[in-house]
């Protein structure tokens, strides 16, 4: 349950909404792509209203946006290449080979080899899934890129690499993208707003760099859980 | 309980109203329908021309046994074989046979999906998605399902053909003149317009199941079981109106 979410997520930039497990993150992010429907308020995309908006309306609307699920959500039955080509089938007027053309351009931008083009979902690791995810949902080139939690069961090192990925493409298609997160690393590496949420109340929102400094007791207890970043924590506010 | 097969009913109704949309895509969707043609319609012709084969010998077996008196003319085997396999099993308890195969395939499949994200990731995309999904199943199997009768009711005739043959229960001659007895062509058309109403059932029940899981895999298991029950029952149920409507 959502109460009292007032937030703007900046143009161009990677957003964050970080809390506490069962705080409200993904259900705030399916109200934001329309898989949930508010009891009341408003989501502006752009000044459009979405929750007011037609059926036909959410539809076209909804070809504006990309998103990469917890599980990546790729669907089993296509190979890699087809699940990237899917959005293009389906909206797009080019011809067969630009549109595979267009999914091996997003495939490579993820860096993913022409080995794994071939294969099935099943057949490669989650660090993999979640860069076709990306690569899936970029290749309409979309204005709005959601993800839900993407470093989600994968190891540190992936995480990292997910996450710059993330950065990187904002930049360089200026989307703007909003990531549901409870990865430190990603809030300290790529967050350029974050939102943080309390039992399905706004808590917080500024820069990565002013969490350092942040008086929120919510707040710290939720960034600094550990002794160890407590630690760096206290070192960076004695200097 | 009324109230939940009402609020049950209420909800398939507007899945179908959703399903039967004009698709986004007629490309994609024409490349759907002759996958699921073959997936829940070809591939299911195996079991029904096995089955279909060793019942058509039973029941020979069984009429020529059981019914087998002076009073009785030779080709009486034959023709309630016919008949049987006609006007029931091959519409009748062949959906329901397919009811477990198909439609526990579908709501497993379907099931799957919603449980890892796959139809909200089509919703996101800006698909409508029980169209992309559910419709080419339903008309896959309507399209497909008159083939599996008319094969089945051929198999069921070549099984009674083998018990006259191999088994000699019976001349061939005798089954061949039962086979031949008095027979009416509407009978065929009755066994294909009810297996269409079947094949809706099959397809669409399980579709609803499997569509509207929540939760996780025990409870994609659930909606299996659940499809394969109400689907039978509600075959069950049809063929005693549509049986009564049709002869």
């Amino acid at each position: 349950m959502l109460k009292n979410i007032s937030t703007v997520f900046e143009d161009g930039i990677t957003n964050l909404i970080i809390g506490q497990s069962g705080s409200g993150k993904t259900v705030l992010m399916k109200n934001l792509v329309g898989l949930l429907e508010p009891t009341s308020g408003q989501v502006l995309y752009d000044g459009r209203d979405f929750v007011g908006m037609s059926k036909q309306e959410k539809v076209q609307m909804r070809r504006e946006m990309g998103m990469i699920f917890q599980s990546a959500a790729l669907f089993d039955s296509l190979t890699v290449l087809e699940n990237v080509m899917f959005p293009l089938d389906m909206f797009s007027s080019m011809t067969f080979r630009e549109r595979q053309r267009r999914a091996q351009e997003c495939l490579e931008r993820v860096n993913l080899t022409e080995d794994a083009h071939r294969k099935y979902p099943g057949e490669i690791s989650g660090g993999m899934q979640k860069r076709v995810a990306i690569a899936r949902a970029i290749v309409l080139q979309p204005k709005y890129l959601f993800c839900d939690e993407p470093n989600s069961g994968l190891d540190p090192k992936t995480s990292l690499v997910i996450d710059e990925l993330l950065h990187s493409i904002t930049h360089e298609y200026k989307m703007t993208t909003i990531i549901n997160t409870h990865d430190m690393n990603s809030v300290m590496g790529i967050g350029e707003n974050i939102l943080f949420i309390f039992e399905g109340q706004k808590e917080w929102q500024g820069v990565s760099a002013d969490i350092m400094q942040s008086t929120n007791q919510r707040l710290t207890d939720f960034i600094f859980a550990s002794d160890l970043l407590k630690e760096m924590r206290q070192a960076v506010v004695k200097t | 309980m009324i109230y939940r097969c009402l609020t049950t009913f209420g909800r398939y109704l507007l899945l179908m109203g959703r399903t039967f949309s004009v698709p986004e895509r007629m490309r994609m969707f024409w490349k759907q329908y002759v996958k699921e043609m073959a997936q829940l319609g070809i591939n299911s012709i195996g079991i029904v021309l096995l089955i279909s084969f060793f019942i058509g010998a039973v029941i020979c077996i069984q009429m020529k046994m059981n019914i087998e008196s002076p009073w009785m003319p030779r080709w009486v085997a034959g023709y309630t074989t016919r008949e049987i396999m006609l006007l029931e099993f091959s519409s009748s308890i062949m959906c329901l046979i397919l009811a477990g195969k198909v439609g526990s395939n579908i709501a497993s499949e379907l099931g799957t999906m919603r449980v890892t994200q796959q139809i909200d990731a089509l919703e996101i995309m800006g698909v409508n998605s029980a169209c992309y999904l559910i419709l080419p199943k339903i008309l896959g199997l309507l399209t497909i399902m008159p083939v599996l009768v008319v094969f089945s009711s051929a198999m069921g005739i070549i099984g009674a053909y083998g018990t006259a043959y191999i088994g000699h229960i019976m001349p061939p001659d005798d089954l061949t003149l039962g086979l031949q007895h008095d027979f009416v062509p509407w009978f065929l058309w009755m066994s294909i317009i009810k297996s269409q109403f079947f094949a809706f059932i099959i397809s669409s029940v399980p579709s609803y199941y499997g569509y509207t899981v929540e939760g996780g895999s025990v409870n994609v298991g659930k909606a299996s079981t659940n499809a394969v029950v109400s689907s039978s029952v509600l075959i069950l149920f049809s063929d005693v109106f549509l049986t009564q409507l049709l002869s």
